[in-house]
């Protein structure tokens, strides 16, 4: 099946000679949720209003359900939903008429039917006659995501979609995205929230510094490089880690109470039982053991960590 | 579904919202510039007009009229135009117009054609205001219209460009305050340019405010500082000087796309 977008080596410097993206390529598959992940600063925005058509790319090709978005710009745009990150809307106008609006922009015809389903998607129906600048900011969060459903596109950016926003609208637009999801819609999606993205993607990038540092199923991602620590807690405390057990890399934790042991999980050989034996050897006695997964939190930090270190 | 070659929705969609907020703000949009001008006429046409001997075998109160009317058409088209495309710059909502599949044709006319339209709407109501204080006749009323909607085009093609190069509010008030206001009021508003001295004619003829007041004061009265012909042409020639500017805006994204 062919890809919803196509970016291929994508580059971006600004006037001011910033480095937003350095050759960037990626595909989106038709019908995923994709989440986009990188700290403040990234290129996240950018690669995103590239796309959009907001920002000119200064090299490299991005076709959108196989359409270049300079040469071929109404039928690329016509199939995308944007809502940005910053809460820009009309304040005068009222919900619906907000709505209506953005759909007629994007070449659809009036469908008062369409308008009013995508306002009772978003909880908007009740507040459809409300002027914008009387609505809070969850409220105005919501029209942003109802204007650019309205013209129903079939591939929707969400730049930091629930930045601010409470953990009701938050459960709620979660809840969104995989209904739309469900309807064939590609949602490709920027946070930085981590277990939003643990929640939602099917697959996820991380960009550090304008370059993709990688991109993977998110269960891939997490198995691959995500590593699992066991915790023991001792029954005696020790001052240091002992020197016989210096080949498993430990680290005495607790004031010298826990030993935690970092190993990666996908290796047939963990390294558990033999420091388990070990310990017993040495006569060290535990308690108490735990293990637990590294989050994707976890995976992101390191990855990120590495690119700055780079 | 593809879009046709013209997204007739797009510009609908972006005429529409304009007329909109011109109907919400409708009596500040009509009472004020009906107030300044009704104040012009009673003022220069009825109080000082009175001691003056007639312009062209017309009286002052009605001579000034045409003027009077190219004066509000342009300042209202200019601040129609300017303030249409700089308020979504500054409350960024422009991002959703360079988002949509809406070429920049089809933005222009959206925009301008608003604002020409609320431009001539209010020249109209002039028009029908002056006519309280002071009796005149329209001999050619088809171009009187024709010359109303060309210069309100032309300046709302020049509010637009205003519009997009302001980055604030203060630069927004800069063109019309220190440029357009002056030339109009050089430009034969309240006089004709045969009443200058002749270094100072030659010096006003350079002023395109000249060509189109003096045009439109042609489609009233039958007399015209300049010919109609020269006039038509020059007017023509700022609408396609504007028209190359947008152009140009759209093809470089000038302070519309980094």
């Amino acid at each position: 099946m062919a890809a919803a977008i196509s970016i291929a080596n994508l580059t971006k410097t600004y006037a001011n000679g910033q480095h937003a993206l350095k050759g960037v390529s990626l595909e989106i598959r038709p019908g995923e949720i994709f989440a986009l992940l990188g700290p403040n600063g990234a290129g996240k925005t950018t690669l995103i209003s590239i796309v959009c058509g907001i920002v000119r790319p200064t090299s490299g090709s991005v076709l959108v359900e196989g359409h270049d978005i300079r040469r071929e710009f109404r039928a690329a745009r016509e199939c995308i939903g944007l809502v940005p990150q910053e809460l820009a809307i009309e304040a005068f106008e009222t919900v619906r008429a907000a709505a209506a609006f953005s759909r007629g922009l994007f070449g659809r015809a009036p469908d008062p039917a369409c308008v009013e389903r995508v306002l009772h998607d978003l909880s908007l129906w009740d507040r459809r006659d409300d002027i914008l600048m009387t609505l809070s900011g969850g409220m105005k969060r919501r029209v942003m995501i109802a204007k650019a459903l309205a013209h129903e596109p079939r591939i929707l950016f969400l730049d930091e979609p629930t930045a601010g926003v409470d953990v009701e609208l938050r459960r709620d637009l979660w809840e969104l995205v995989r209904r739309l999801r469900d309807q064939g819609v590609t949602i490709i999606l920027t946070t930085h929230y981590i277990d939003e993205a643990e929640e939602l993607a099917d697959r996820i990038g991380v960009v550090n510094h304008g370059e993709l540092v990688v991109v993977d199923e998110k269960r891939a991602l997490m198995k691959k490089l995500g590593k699992r620590q066991l915790t023991l807690t001792l029954q005696e405390p020790l001052a240091a880690v002992p020197v016989g057990l210096a080949e498993w890399r430990l680290a005495l934790l607790g004031n010298g109470h826990e030993l935690q042991f970092t190993f990666d999980a996908a290796q047939e050989q963990t390294g558990v039982g033999p420091l388990l034996r070990r310990l017993e050897q040495l006569g060290i006695g535990w308690r108490d053991l735990n293990t637990r997964e590294s989050s994707l939190e976890d995976i992101f930090v390191s990855l990120v960590g590495r690119g700055a270190r780079a | 579904m593809s879009l046709p070659a013209f997204n007739r929705h797009g510009v609908w969609a972006i005429y529409r919202f304009e007329m909109a907020r011109f109907l919400r703000t409708l009596l500040q949009s009509v009472l004020t510039p009906v107030i300044t001008t009704s104040l012009f006429v009673i003022v220069f046409g009825a109080a000082i007009g009175s001691r003056m001997a007639e312009v062209d075998g017309v009286s002052y109160g009605a001579f000034i009229v045409p003027g009077l009317i190219m004066l509000s058409l342009f300042t209202e088209s200019i601040a129609n135009a300017s303030f249409g495309i700089h308020f979504p710059k500054f409350t960024g909502t422009i991002f959703e117009i360079l988002a949509a599949p809406v070429a920049a044709l089809e933005i222009v006319l959206g925009y301008v054609g608003a604002a020409a339209t609320k431009s001539v709407l209010l020249g109209l109501i002039i028009l029908a205001t002056a006519s309280f204080f002071v009796s005149f006749t329209i001999l050619h009323p088809l171009w009187m219209l024709a010359f109303m909607a060309l210069t309100a085009v032309t300046f709302s093609l020049f509010g637009f460009i205003v519009g997009i190069w302001a980055k604030n509010w203060e630069q927004m008030q800069f063109v019309p305050m220190l440029i357009v206001t002056p030339l109009t009021f050089l430009g034969g508003a309240f006089y004709s340019i045969d009443m200058l001295p002749p270094g100072w004619r030659t010096v006003a003829l350079f002023n395109p405010v000249v060509y189109l007041i003096s045009g439109f004061r042609w489609s009233f009265f039958g007399t015209s500082d300049v010919s109609v012909q020269v006039s038509l042409a020059m007017t023509a020639v700022f609408m396609l000087a504007c028209i190359g500017v947008i152009a140009w805006i759209f093809r470089t994204g000038y302070r519309l796309k980094t």
